[in-house]
C-alpha cells in the first residue's frame, strides 16, 4: 500500500483515480456490497442519477477527486474553444469580427449626468466667473504657503520641502501650533493665493488641505502611498527651478472640473519648456495620482522619462466653499461612504 | 410653447449665476429663465417668493438689490424694482396686500408700494431690525406679521401695522453648564399654522420653539441635531414635525412636540440651501450647493423620488403647492386632439382653397391657427435644458 500512498502524495491525480477506480470494483467484489451505486464509478461509465451534484458526496477525498477531475475537464474544454476561435479568426483573416472588449470597472462606469459637456454655456459661464477666474484671466499669479500640522516628523518635513521645489513660488513655514483661521487672514494680507497644509499622523503624512485664498474653496484630501525622492527607484537628478508643465487627466464631472482647476491654479501660467519637467495629476476611479517627471524626446515618436520628485495619491474627502472653516463652513461636496460608495461602478470626480 | 409650459413647472429654483430655473417633474425637464438673456453673477438670486394672485407670479430678489417680477403664465420677466437701502443681499422677501416687504443683511426692513412703474420710490415703512439678519419670514396666516433673526440677532416678531417696536422679542436661553453665554445664530424661522408659535433653527445645531402667547420669552422647547450648522427648515404637512438641513447635506425630520428625531433623509452631498414641503402631499424639495434638486417622499416609504442635476449652485427654491401634480389638463388633451385635427386641417385647407380670393383676413386667421397647431405637434422632447 506504499505505492498508492506515494502516488497520492505526488501530483498523479489520474493515477490515483485509476487506482481508486480499480480498487473500487475489487472492493465491491470483495465486500459484495450492493449499495455502491453512489460511489465512484469507473471513469467511462458515469451513470449518476439526474440532479446529482459533486457537493453531495460525503467522502471528502472522493469529492475532491471528482471536483479536480471536473475542473480539468472544464479547462480542457475552454482551451479547445479558444483554439477553435483562434483558428476561425485566422481563417477569416480581414473579415473577422473585431475582438470583444473586456469589461473593466472603468468601462462599466455608471452614467453620470454631471459630466461636463465642453459646449455647455452655463457651465462655461460658471467657470469663467468662479473663484479661480482671477487666476485664469491672468490677473494674479500663484504664491503658495506650504505648511504642515503641528510638530511634524521627518517624513512630513521632507515631503513639504520637496513639494515646495516642485511648485514654483511656494514658501515653507513651520507651523508653530498656530490656528489655521489665524494664519489665513495673515496670508491674504501678504498676497498668498493658496495654502497647503500637509497633515501628519503617527509620523507619516496622511492628509492634504488645499485652500484657495482670497475666499476660495477648500479641498480636504486623504493622502496615501507617499514616496519621497530617495525612495523612488531609477530617478533622475533633483528638479531645477524651471516652471513645469501640468497634465490633468480625467477630471470629467463638474466636481472634477472644480478640483482640476484648483490644482491648475497652484502653478504659474507659462511653463518653461526648456526645463522639460511635467507634473501630472491623473484621476482614476476617484483617486488622484501625483507624479513629477522629466522627459526627453529621443526621436519624433520616442520619449524617455525619468521620475523626479515626490509621488503620492490623493482622495477627495470634502470640498468646502470659502476658506478653511470645518465647523461652520458650507460644504459643496462631502464624501459619505455609506451613501456614495454603494456601487463599485460609480465615481464622483 | 415654452411660455405655456412654464406654468406647469413644479419647482422654481434660484441659482448663484442669476438664472431662475423652472423644473417640470412630470416631463422631467428643466428650463432656464434669465432677465437679461445671459446669466450674470451680479443677479444671483438670494430670495424667492410667490407674488400676488395665487402662483402666477414670482418675486425674485437678486444680489444687485433689484426685485424682479416673473410671470409663470408667460415665462418672462415682466418688471423690476430697485430696492436700495442697507447693505448685503436680500434675506427675506414677502408680499402683502399690494406691498412688497424686503429685508437685507444689514438689518434694514422696508415695505414698498408694489408699483412696477415707479423705478424707485420711498419706502412706505422702514424698520431697523439689527445687523446680521439671516432670515425674515412672513406669517402666511397674518400677512402683516413678520419675524426676523440672525447671527447675534435674537428672534423678533414685528407687526407692520403696529408700532416701531417688535411685538415679541425673544430672550436668550440661560447660561450653559460652564456659566458661559450661549451664542445666538438664528438661521431659519417658520411660523406654525393654527397658533402663534414660531420655530427656529440655529447655526449651533439647535431647533427651538417659541410661544409669544406664553409669558416666557425664552424658548419653550429646544432640541439639537447633528454637529453642523442648520441652514434650512420647513414644516411637514402632518403638522407635528419639521425637516431641517445642515451644511453637510444631512436632512432630518424632528418632532417639535416631543423634541425627538423621527428620521433622516439621504442623498444630498452639499450644504442645504433651500427646503420646502408640499402643503398636502408628503413631498419635500431640497436644493443645495451640490447643484442638484432632489424631491424626497417623507413617509410610506421614506426615500428619493426625483433627482435633477441643474448646473449651477442653487440658492433658494419655491415648490408649487397645487394638488393636480400629475394632471396637466392641457398636455394629455393635445395629443388626443392631433389625429382628428389632421382631418380637420385637411378640410380647412380645402375650404381655404375654395374661399381663397374672397375672405383675406379670415384666411390669415385660419392659417395662423393651423400653423400654431402644427407647431404644437412638433414639440421637442428633451430631458435637459
Amino acid at each position: 500500500m506504499a505505492r498508492p500512498g506515494e502516488k497520492s502524495g505526488g501530483s498523479g491525480k489520474k493515477s490515483l483515480k485509476r487506482k481508486a477506480a480499480t480498487e473500487e470494483p475489487q472492493e465491491a467484489a470483495v465486500t459484495g456490497d450492493g449499495a455502491t451505486e453512489n460511489e465512484v464509478q469507473p471513469p467511462k461509465a458515469a451513470a449518476f442519477p439526474p440532479g446529482f451534484s459533486i457537493s453531495e458526496i460525503k467522502n471528502k477525498q472522493r469529492r475532491h477527486l471528482m471536483f479536480t477531475r471536473w475542473k480539468q475537464q472544464q479547462r480542457k474544454e475552454k482551451l479547445a474553444a479558444k483554439k477553435k476561435l483562434k483558428k476561425e479568426r485566422e481563417a477569416l483573416g480581414d473579415k473577422a469580427p473585431p475582438k470583444p472588449v473586456p469589461k473593466t470597472i472603468d468601462n462599466q462606469r455608471v452614467y453620470d449626468e454631471t459630466i461636463v459637456d465642453p459646449n455647455d454655456e452655463e457651465v462655461a459661464y460658471d467657470e469663467a466667473t468662479d473663484e479661480f477666474a482671477s487666476y485664469f484671466n491672468r490677473q494674479t499669479s500663484p504664491k503658495i504657503h506650504n505648511t504642515t500640522s503641528d510638530r511634524p516628523h521627518g517624513r512630513t518635513v521632507r515631503l513639504c520641502e520637496q513639494l515646495s521645489t516642485v511648485i514654483p513660488d511656494s514658501h515653507v513655514y513651520y507651523r508653530r501650533g498656530l490656528a489655521l483661521k489665524k494664519i489665513i487672514p495673515q496670508c491674504i494680507s501678504r498676497d498668498f493665493t493658496d495654502l497647503i497644509v500637509i497633515n501628519e499622523d503617527r509620523k507619516t503624512p496622511n492628509g492634504l488641505i488645499l485652500s484657495h485664498l482670497p475666499n476660495g474653496p477648500t479641498a480636504h484630501f486623504k493622502m496615501s502611498s507617499v514616496r519621497l525622492r530617495k525612495e523612488i527607484k531609477r530617478r533622475g537628478k533633483d528638479p531645477t527651478e524651471h516652471v513645469p508643465e501640468i497634465i490633468l487627466n480625467n477630471f470629467t464631472t463638474r466636481l472634477g472640473h472644480s478640483i482640476g482647476r484648483m490644482f491648475a491654479s497652484l502653478f504659474p501660467h507659462d511653463p518653461q519648456f526648456i526645463g522639460r519637467q511635467v507634473a501630472t495629476f491623473h484621476n482614476q476611479r476617484d483617486y488622484i495620482f501625483f507624479r513629477f517627471h522629466r522627459y526627453i524626446f529621443k526621436s519624433e515618436k520616442k520619449v524617455g522619462i525619468q521620475e523626479l520628485g515626490p509621488r503620492f495619491t490623493l482622495k477627495l474627502r470634502s470640498l468646502q466653499k470659502g476658506t478653511f472653516d470645518s465647523k461652520y463652513g458650507e460644504y459643496e461636496w462631502v464624501h459619505k461612504p455609506r451613501e456614495m460608495d454603494t456601487s463599485r461602478r460609480k465615481f464622483h470626480l | 410653447m415654452a411660455a405655456s409650459a412654464a406654468r406647469w413647472n413644479h419647482v422654481w429654483v434660484g441659482t448663484e449665476t442669476g438664472i431662475l430655473k423652472g423644473v417640470n417633474l412630470q416631463r422631467k425637464r428643466a428650463e432656464n429663465f434669465t432677465a437679461a438673456g445671459q446669466p450674470r453673477r451680479e443677479e444671483a438670486v438670494s430670495a424667492l417668493c410667490w407674488g400676488a394672485g395665487g402662483e402666477t407670479q414670482i418675486l425674485v430678489g437678486c444680489a444687485d438689490r433689484v426685485v424682479r417680477h416673473f410671470s409663470t403664465e408667460d415665462g418672462t420677466f415682466q418688471g423690476q424694482r430697485h430696492c436700495p437701502g442697507g447693505e448685503g443681499a436680500f434675506r427675506g422677501l414677502a408680499q402683502a396686500d399690494g406691498t412688497l416687504i424686503t429685508c437685507v443683511d444689514s438689518g434694514i426692513l422696508r415695505v414698498w408700494r408694489d408699483n412696477d412703474k415707479e423705478a424707485s420710490s420711498d419706502p412706505l415703512l422702514e424698520l431697523r431690525v439689527g445687523p446680521g439678519v439671516c432670515r425674515m419670514r412672513q406669517d402666511p396666516a397674518r400677512p402683516r406679521i413678520v419675524a426676523t433673526g440672525g447671527k447675534e440677532n435674537a428672534l423678533k416678531v414685528w407687526d407692520l401695522q403696529g408700532s416701531e417696536e417688535p411685538v415679541f422679542r425673544a430672550k436668550n436661553v440661560r447660561n450653559d453648564w460652564l456659566d458661559l453665554r450661549v451664542p445666538i445664530w438664528d438661521q431659519d424661522i417658520q411660523f406654525l399654522p393654527g397658533s402663534q408659535k414660531l420655530i427656529t433653527c440655529t447655526g449651533y445645531h439647535q431647533v427651538r420653539v417659541y410661544d409669544p402667547a406664553s409669558p416666557q420669552r425664552r424658548p419653550v422647547l429646544e432640541t439639537t441635531y447633528g454637529e453642523y450648522p442648520l441652514t434650512a427648515m420647513t414644516l411637514t404637512p402632518g403638522g407635528n414635525s419639521v425637516i431641517v438641513g445642515n451644511t453637510h447635506g444631512q436632512l432630518a425630520e424632528i418632532d417639535f412636540r416631543q423634541g425627538r428625531l423621527l428620521g433622516c433623509l439621504k442623498g444630498l452631498a452639499g450644504s442645504v440651501r433651500g427646503l420646502q414641503c408640499h402643503p398636502s402631499k408628503p413631498l419635500l424639495a431640497s436644493c443645495g450647493l451640490d447643484r442638484v434638486l432632489r424631491i424626497h417622499r417623507i413617509r410610506n416609504p421614506r426615500g428619493l423620488e426625483h433627482k435633477v442635476y441643474l448646473k449651477s449652485r442653487l440658492n433658494c427654491l419655491l415648490l408649487s403647492g397645487r394638488d393636480n401634480w400629475e394632471d396637466e389638463p392641457q398636455e394629455p388633451e393635445e395629443p388626443n386632439k392631433v389625429p382628428p385635427e389632421d382631418t380637420e386641417t385637411d378640410e380647412l385647407w380645402a375650404s381655404l382653397e375654395a374661399a381663397a380670393k374672397r375672405k383675406r383676413p379670415d384666411l390669415d386667421q385660419t392659417q395662423r391657427a393651423v400653423q400654431t397647431k402644427q407647431r404644437k405637434k412638433k414639440r421637442p422632447r428633451s430631458t435637459s435644458p
